[in-house]
Order: C-alpha cells, then structure tokens, then sequence
C-alpha cells in the first residue's frame, strides 16, 4: 500500500478513485474518479453546488453506502469489500456522524442518545458510560438539558445533543453532512468552534459537507465538487 | 442498570408504546386461554370417553371366532376337476376354549399383562311371570370382574360380597329390574338358549351408565353360567386381560396372538367406531387451536410490521452509529417476545382459570361435572406454541428492519 507509506502518521482517510452510478430513473454517474487523502486532526469541508454529489460521496466515505467503485481506506486498512457487521463496528469505533436534520432518537432521554453507542461499544461499564456522555454534553454546552427527551429540545440543542453522540467513542473521524444548514447564525458559530476545538485539540478529523462559504472558508481545507468530480 | 443495550432499546420502545404492547399481549393472551381451554376439554372427554369404554372393555379379550365353512376343493385326478360346492355356514359347534386354564396361565404370565380373567357368556331370558326379557348373564369370579372394571362402583343396592360363591346369586341391571319390576331379595327365573331354567335371588343391582348394558346384563359366577350353558367346568368362552399400557394394546394384543389359535381383540378394534370419532374430534381441535394461535401470532407480526415503518428514522441511526444487523433483529425480535411472553403467561392463567372454575360445574346425566382437567402437557405446549410464533412473527419483520438501508433513510 504505497499510498499509506507516502504519510502513514497522519493519513486516517484515504478516497481512490471513488465512482458511484445510480441506475434509476436512468443509469447515472454521480461520482468521478474522487481521489483523497484526509489527515489527522484537519478540518476538511466538501462544497459544491447542489446535486453536484458531496452527500453521495460522504455516505460512501461513511460505510454505510458499499456500492460503489474504488477503494477506501481508514486508517490504512482497507475498508471496501468488508462483511458489513465489520462496517457497523468500524462506524459504532472510528467513525461519528451528524445529520442535517439531528436525528435523535425520540423516546430516549438526550443522555441516552448519546450512550447508546457507547453502550454498543461496551468499552465502557454503564456508569462510566453516563459520566462519560455528561461530559460530552458539557463540552457542547448542553448538560442542563441530559434528562429530557430529546423531542423537547430546540433545533440548536438537538444539534448539539447529536454532536455529542458522534463524539461519545472519540472517533478518529466526525462526518457531518450539512450540519449546520438548519440553524441559526450564533449556533452556527458556536458548532464550528467545536469542530475547530476537536480538530486541534483532540486531533479528530472532520469531514463536514457545507452550503455556507464562511464555513467553509474558515476550515483547514476545501474540496470542491462538480458533477461528481472534484475540481479544487 | 448495566443491562444489554439491545435489551435497553426493546423495553423502551415496549414502555413508550404501552398500548400498543398490551392490545399486542391482549391477543395472545386470548389466542394461548382458547387454547389451553379448548385442548384441556378435549384431553378431559377424551380420558372420560375411554374411561367409558374400560368400564366394560378390558384391553384385549381372547375368544374363538366363528367359523364359517368353506367350499371343499374337489380333487383334480389328471384333468378331470370335481367341484363340491357347500353353502357358508357356522360350523362352530361350540364357543368354548380348549383347555383355557392353561391359556389363563400362560397369559398372565406375560409381563406387560397386569391381570387376566375368565368369563363365560350366556345368551338369557329374564323371566318374570309373563314378562320376559332378553339379554346376556356374564358368568365371572365377582372379585376378578371388580378388579378390572371396578363393578363396585356401580353398585346401586345389595353388594358384590353376596354375590361371591353363591350359585344360587345374581346381580342385574338397573334396566332389567324396571322393566321386570324386581326389587333386592326377589327371586328371578332364567332360561337360557340351550334351555336350561334356573331360579336365582337377585343379590345386587347395578347401573353402568349405559341403557343397554343395563337392559340386559347380568353377573352370575362361572359355575352358574356353565350350568346356563349345559356344560362342564372347564368350559371358559373368552379371557379378558388388561395390560400395562392400554394405548400399547394393539401391539400386545399381536404378541398375545402368538401363543393361541384363537381370536386376540385389542379394545381399539372392538371399538374403532368410537375411535374414529376421537380422530376426526381430534383434527377439528388441532385445527382450530391452531387457527387461533396463528391468528394471535399475525396480530404481533402485524404489530412489528407497523412499530418497525413507524421508526425507520431509528433503525438507520442505530445502524449509522455501529449497530449491526443482527443487533437489529435482537431488538425487535426481544420485543415480540416480550410481548409473547407477557401474553402466553396471562393466556396461561386464564386457561387455568376456565379449567378450575368449569371442572367444578355439573353438567348433569352420567358425565357428572364438566370433563375438563388439568395436563400439564397441554400447558407445556400452549407455552411453546404461543412463545414460539410470537417469535416467529416477529422474527420476519425483524429481519425485514435489519436489511434496511440507512442512506436510503438519510435522503429523504
Ligand atoms: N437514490 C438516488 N437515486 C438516483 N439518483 C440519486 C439518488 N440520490 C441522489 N441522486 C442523484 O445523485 C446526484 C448527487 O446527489 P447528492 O449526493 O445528494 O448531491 P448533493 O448532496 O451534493 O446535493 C444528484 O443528481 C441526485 O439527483
Ligand atoms: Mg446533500
């Protein structure tokens, strides 16, 4: 694997000519020959205009999305072609994730939200587990809110509540698709901090998918989408 | 409260949809009390129907059959055929065993035979002045008859002691005794087919519980019907035997065939009739229990079905955060088999229920009070039944939510 060699203390994820087709309505390329590394602990943002395939690549990145070509790599081990109870463990150890749209699970209190993939993990014994998911909360400033469900939350919180979640088993990658897109300019501001934080001082790599060009511009590096390729 | 988190997610999505739960468990509680109810009244008539049969059926009963003659084949001489044609005909002279002691003795010694006696049937009238009655005195040792089909019990005045070495005794049927209108102490005249008459003292009467047996059955001892019949004392015309397993009493009946000429009837063949019966009772129950179950097994299938579209959004975030598919199948199948569970055991309490409350409720005419009653095998099986499909329902929407796509959830 020459390519792990090049930078094999900080590569953690490396994209090889990823291709994606969709075969409906019609047979459809959205993704082209996608080539790169991501090092330890850099912010990376993924633009491009609408359609142009930044959410498509992120879930082949994510391993929940196994039908594509090409290869990926996470940490130099190679991660396409895995049985996919070995995806799931890679995801639940090395990989967090946020939506755009928060995605808690409605029945759980906001600090069971973020156990649960602790507790997966079983890394952990439930206490320390609950410790643990408190201080998470804490760091995103959302503690107070841990004992009510997560439906009662307001869209910043729930974010942030889901960003505690992805950090909950310190995943050497945090992907996010459009994480900031349905909230408010202070929350934000207030999300990128975090992002920004974890990058520098955990050494966590992000891979967050963006609208917005301040955001954007104000992360490590940007790559650029365009009809499945990536042009910057 | 460190407890599997798939446990953890199951019984939260049970206590957040409490309802919901409870309609499900609802239905299986219903599905397992039917079963249990309809299966314990079908073991209980079942056990009642045979204890009627052996209350005048031994297992198997040895007799000489009739003969029926049959053509004599000519003797072909070269080509030349004589054919001497005789018309079908009984050609038993006599019903009797040949040298029955030694039968006796060799049948009871048979080790899955339990007990075995001798008896000799009569064909007789009853007479009492003009009035005359047909029917069958059962010549027997009094003490042998009551040890096989407890004859005591059914004793309705007099005793079976009065009866015991006294040759001059009889013990008749309710049936006869109203008709004849005869009371304990008369003396009753009997004339038999071979037309011997004999007066005797009625010392008993019984009710069996069946019309006609009470109609025309008598007891007498053996020497006394020998005499009915005009004959010695070693005549004996058939030897009932009981075994140790009266549902083996085919087999034994064809292991006891081996070692005399005559006649082995199990009481399955005397009474396949009824028999058949007990098997077409027996498909129409398993039928319908079964219906049931499956009925209350779709109602958690359908259940899962609707919990599992309603959470999709949840399904893919357990699986984007690390849980795999089998974990998603423990989740939901845990669910349905909680909810079995919780159904099977109320289903359970109730069939018990049903069976103690109606086992004590009369029912009236010879059957007494409800023939229910309470085996044990039927409440294993209900309890596997009713865990075992709820989880078989649950088990394929299981299946169905762990093959879910995550990404495709995500798009939308
Ligand atoms: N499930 C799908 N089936 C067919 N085409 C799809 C599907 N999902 C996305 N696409 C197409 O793939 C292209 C890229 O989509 P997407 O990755 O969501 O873009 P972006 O996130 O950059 O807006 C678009 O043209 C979109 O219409
Ligand atoms: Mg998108």
């Amino acid at each position: 694997m020459s390519l792990a060699n090049t930078n094999a203390q900080s590569v953690v994820l490396s994209a090889r000519s990823i291709g994606k087709y969709f075969y409906t309505p019609e047979k459809l390329k959205v993704l082209k020959d996608v080539q790169f590394d991501a090092y330890k602990g850099e912010f990376l943002t993924l633009v491009g205009k609408s359609g142009s395939g930044k959410s498509t690549l992120l879930y082949c990145l994510s391993t929940m999305d196994t039908d594509y070509e090409g290869d990926l790599f996470i940490d130099g081990e190679r991660i396409t072609g895995k049985h996919p109870t070995q995806l799931a463990a890679i995801r639940n150890h090395s990989i967090g994730f946020v939506f755009q749209f928060h995605y808690l699970l409605p029945e759980f209190s906001c600090l069971k939200n973020v156990m649960i993939p602790a507790l997966k993990l079983g890394k952990y014994a439930y206490k320390e587990v609950e410790e643990r998911a408190y201080q998470k909360l804490e760091i995103l400033g959302v503690q107070d809110q841990a004992l009510k469900p997560a439906s009662k939350l307001s869209g910043g919180q729930q974010q942030r509540v889901s960003i505690a979640r992805a950090l909950i088993n310190d995943p050497k990658i945090i992907m996010c698709d459009e994480p900031t897109g349905n909230l408010d300019s202070k929350n934000t501001q207030i999300v990128f901090d975090i992002f920004k934080q974890l990058a520098q001082n955990n050494a966590q790599t992000i891979i967050a998918v963006t609208h917005d060009t301040d955001f954007a511009a104000a992360s490590d590096r940007t790559i650029e989408l365009a009809d499945g390729r990536i042009i910057n | 409260m460190a407890r599997n988190v798939n446990l953890d997610i199951a019984l939260t999505h049970l206590l957040t949809r409490k309802r919901q739960t409870i309609v499900a468990a609802l239905g299986v509680t219903i599905g397992i009390g039917m079963y249990i109810f309809m299966n314990s009244l079908m073991a209980g008539f079942s056990r009642y129907a045979r204890n009627e049969i052996f209350k005048m059926n031994p297992h198997m009963k040895i007799f000489r059959e009739d003969e029926i003659s049959v053509p004599l084949d000519g003797h072909s001489t070269e080509g030349n055929t004589m054919r001497v044609l005789i018309n079908p005909a009984i050609t038993t002279t006599s019903k009797s065993l040949l040298d029955p002691q030694r039968l006796l003795e060799n049948v009871r010694q048979i080790s899955f035979i339990t007990n075995a006696m001798p008896q000799v049937n009569v064909d007789v009238f009853y007479n009492k002045g003009n009035s005359q009655c047909k029917g069958i005195a059962n010549g027997i040792n009094i003490a042998e008859a009551d040890a096989m089909f407890n004859i005591g019990s059914t004793i309705l005045s007099g005793s079976l002691e009065a009866l015991q070495g006294n040759l001059g005794g009889i013990i008749i049927g309710k049936g006869i005794a109203e008709k004849l209108n005869l009371n304990l102490g008369d003396n009753l005249t009997i004339s038999s087919s071979r037309g011997v008459l004999k007066i005797m003292k009625i010392v008993g009467v019984f009710s069996s519980g069946n019309k006609n047996t009470d109609e025309s059955k008598s007891y007498v001892n053996i020497a006394a019907a020998q005499q009915l019949a005009k004959q010695g004392t070693t005549y004996i015309t058939d030897i009932y035997a009981n075994t140790i397993n009266s549902n083996q009493a085919l087999e034994f009946a064809q292991n006891v065939q081996t070692i005399t000429p005559y006649k082995v009837e199990a009481w399955q063949t005397t009474n396949s009739d009824l028999l058949s019966g007990d098997v077409i009772r027996d498909i129409m129950n398993g039928t319908v229990s079964m219906t049931i179950l499956l009925i209350a097994a779709f109602g958690i299938y359908n259940i899962m079905n609707m919990t599992i579209t309603q959470k999709l959004n949840d399904i893919a975030i357990l699986k984007a955060t690390g849980f795999n598919g089998s974990d998603i199948v423990g989740i939901f199948l845990r669910e349905s088999i909680f909810m079995g569970i919780l159904g099977t055991v109320f289903g359970l309490a109730i069939g018990a229920i049903c069976i103690s409350v109606l086992s004590k409720v009369y029912v009236g005419g010879p059957i007494g009070t409800f023939p229910i009653y309470f085996d044990a095998k039927v409440f294993f099986r209900g309890a596997f039944f009713g865990i075992g499909l709820t989880a078989l329902a649950g088990y394929l929407p299981a299946r169905k939510a762990a093959n879910i796509d995550p990404v495709s959830i995500f798009r939308k």
